[in-house]
């Protein structure tokens, strides 16, 4: 395989990544690349820089020092219509006055709608039926419950149908049945468009049974590649300290990366 | 003007009033205004800038006060002096810790400081700066019909941005996100409303101009789903009340911007209370 052909089939590529606020290192030295098509799930204790890595992908926050890349492309350079996001902390203002389809439609257009076309509505309809929030069409996102406004969020994210999509904690606040069915919409986009997915996630369970490749992360990088490996006890001593909250889940696939 | 008194709203009334040229004037002014502030007004609301309004309303003080200081036309004065204090709270709020009404009551004060000791240069007696604190209808001159059309076709310049200014000001991450540049628009809208505050103290007068820019709207608010509706209900609402207002003002010799904003107040009262916030 030539050089060209090998970074055709990167998605996303992270060499020696550092940043820094202020005087806090969020996260140093990190180097990792992603092959198109892969399903990432990204796990690491509270303030371990996730969400960081995400809004470095996403142009959001500047690097310190390193270089990342997205379909070859430098973060800023990347046509946004390519990539999907759902934030874990949405910063909406929760009193504006906008109907759910509203919120789907502004992920077409990226701006905010005066007016929705009949087959944008359509567009909406469909996505939002697909995350299970068909019934919310019509209402006012300011009267949403928790799980409510991630659904259309996620429907948002999805209705461009990007290349890359990245989930911050995506299932915060979704309830149980709708977080298998979560799970399985990712897994079928995925295999519909051949896409690229980077989900944050506590949920080691979910990462090793629906994710390819697992980053563990705690600043620096603890471990990256299948699940079966990067969720090795080894690695999650590291990243987290303990395994000891993780009741048996380590004994259950622990062990791949001791060797 | 017996006969106003004695039937206000009667068909020849109206036109009687409508035919003087400085009510014409007035009521341009005042229309052009109700469609600035039903604009702006819902972005002012829904980013929790209310107090900008009234923050940059007395900024214009200092501007106008040095205008008259000068002897040089106060307006003139007033907009880049309004529109340099409105870039220094954004630039304050962006890059402190300070909170955005803090920011604001800061330069608020600054500006009225100054604009005190300005007029206290001036040796002479300065009642024209009443005008400008109470506003007048009387005082509309071609020259602000002019700053108001300029304002206007400004504004529809703009139009094109009114979808990603909703968009961030809905969620400022998701816009950012999707290239939106936030930051250069908090800039821009800033620099307008000062723009529009400045060009509505002639006939609001700069103690009531905040009002312009925050009730229409919020009463809009109350029975809007949409953003998009919330815009057409403040500029509907600023409208009522300048028509109204303009002339219970005439008919009964009452400062016109109080007259229009008690009405906006009384609207926005009855659509609080019988209105089902949505
Ligand atoms: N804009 C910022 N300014 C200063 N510090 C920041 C900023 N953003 C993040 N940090 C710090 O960087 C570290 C990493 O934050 P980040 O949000 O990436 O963590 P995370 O892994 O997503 O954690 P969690 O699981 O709690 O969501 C934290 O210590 C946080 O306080
Ligand atoms: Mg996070």
């Amino acid at each position: 395989m030539n050089a060209a052909e090998s970074t055709a089939r990167i998605a996303v590529e992270v060499k020696e990544l550092t940043v820094r606020f202020g005087d806090h290192l969020a996260l140093e030295n990190v180097s990792l690349s992603v092959p198109h098509g892969a399903f990432v799930a990204i796990v690491g204790p509270n303030g371990a820089g996730k969400s960081t890595l995400l809004k470095v992908l996403l142009g959001l926050v500047t690097p310190t020092a390193g270089e990342v890349r997205v379909f070859g492309s430098p973060p800023n350079r990347v046509d946004p219509q390519k990539v999907g996001y759902v934030p874990q902390f949405k910063t909406l203002d929760r009193t504006f006055p906008a109907l759910a389809e509203e919120l789907v439609v502004s992920g077409l257009r990226r701006s905010w709608p005066v007016r929705i076309a009949k087959e944008e509505y359509e567009a909406a309809r469909r996505v939002l039926e697909r995350v299970g929030a068909g019934h919310l069409l019509g209402r006012t996102v300011s009267r949403f419950s928790g799980g409510e406004l991630q659904r259309v969020y996620l429907a948002r994210a999805f209705v461009r149908r990007p290349d890359l999509v990245m989930l911050d904690e995506p299932a915060t606040g979704i309830d149980m049945l709708g977080e298998a069915d979560m799970y399985r919409l990712l897994e079928d986009y995925q295999k519909e468009t051949g896409a690229t997915l980077l989900m944050i996630t506590h949920d080691w369970e979910a990462a090793y049974h629906h994710a390819t490749h697992v980053v563990v992360l705690n600043r620096r990088l603890v471990g990256f590649g299948p699940p079966e490996r990067a969720l090795s006890e080894r690695c999650l001593r590291e990243a987290f300290g303990h395994v000891g909250h993780a009741h048996g889940i380590s004994l259950s696939f622990g062990g791949g990366d001791r060797a | 003007m017996l006969m106003v008194f004695r039937c206000p709203l009667g068909v020849a009334t109206v036109l009687e009033i409508w035919s003087l040229p400085f009510m014409q004037r007035a009521l341009l002014a005042g229309l052009a205004m109700a469609l600035l502030a039903g604009y702006y007004g819902p972005f002012v609301v829904q980013r929790g800038l209310s107090f900008l309004g009234s923050g940059l309303a007395h900024a214009a003080f200092g501007g106008v006060a040095l205008g008259l200081l000068l002897g040089v036309e106060p307006l003139w004065v007033a907009f880049p002096f309004t529109a340099g204090v409105a870039l220094g709270i954004t630039w304050v709020q962006g890059r402190t810790h300070i909170r955005g009404d803090t920011a604001v009551g800061i330069f608020f004060a600054f500006s009225m400081a100054l604009g005190i000791l300005f007029l206290s240069l001036k040796r002479e007696y300065t009642a024209e700066a009443f005008t400008y604190l109470f506003g007048s209808i009387l005082a509309v001159s071609p020259a602000d019909l002019w700053a108001s059309s300029v304002l206007l076709a400004l504004t529809a310049l703009t139009l094109p941005l009114w979808g990603r200014w909703a968009y961030a000001t809905f969620d400022r991450e998701l816009a950012a996100a999707d290239r939106v540049p936030v930051i250069l628009d908090d800039y821009l809208l800033a620099v307008l409303v000062a723009l529009v505050v400045v060009v509505a103290i002639k006939l609001v007068g700069l103690l009531l101009v905040a009002a312009f820019l925050v009730i229409p709207a919020a009463a809009a608010r109350q029975w809007s789903r949409t953003f998009s509706g919330m815009v057409v209900g403040a500029v509907i609402v600023g409208g009522l009340s300048v028509v109204a207002g303009l002339m219970a003002s005439y008919s009964y010799n009452l400062p016109s911007g109080a007259a229009v904003v008690l009405l906006q107040a009384l609207i926005f009262t009855v659509s609080a209370l019988f209105m089902r916030r949505i």
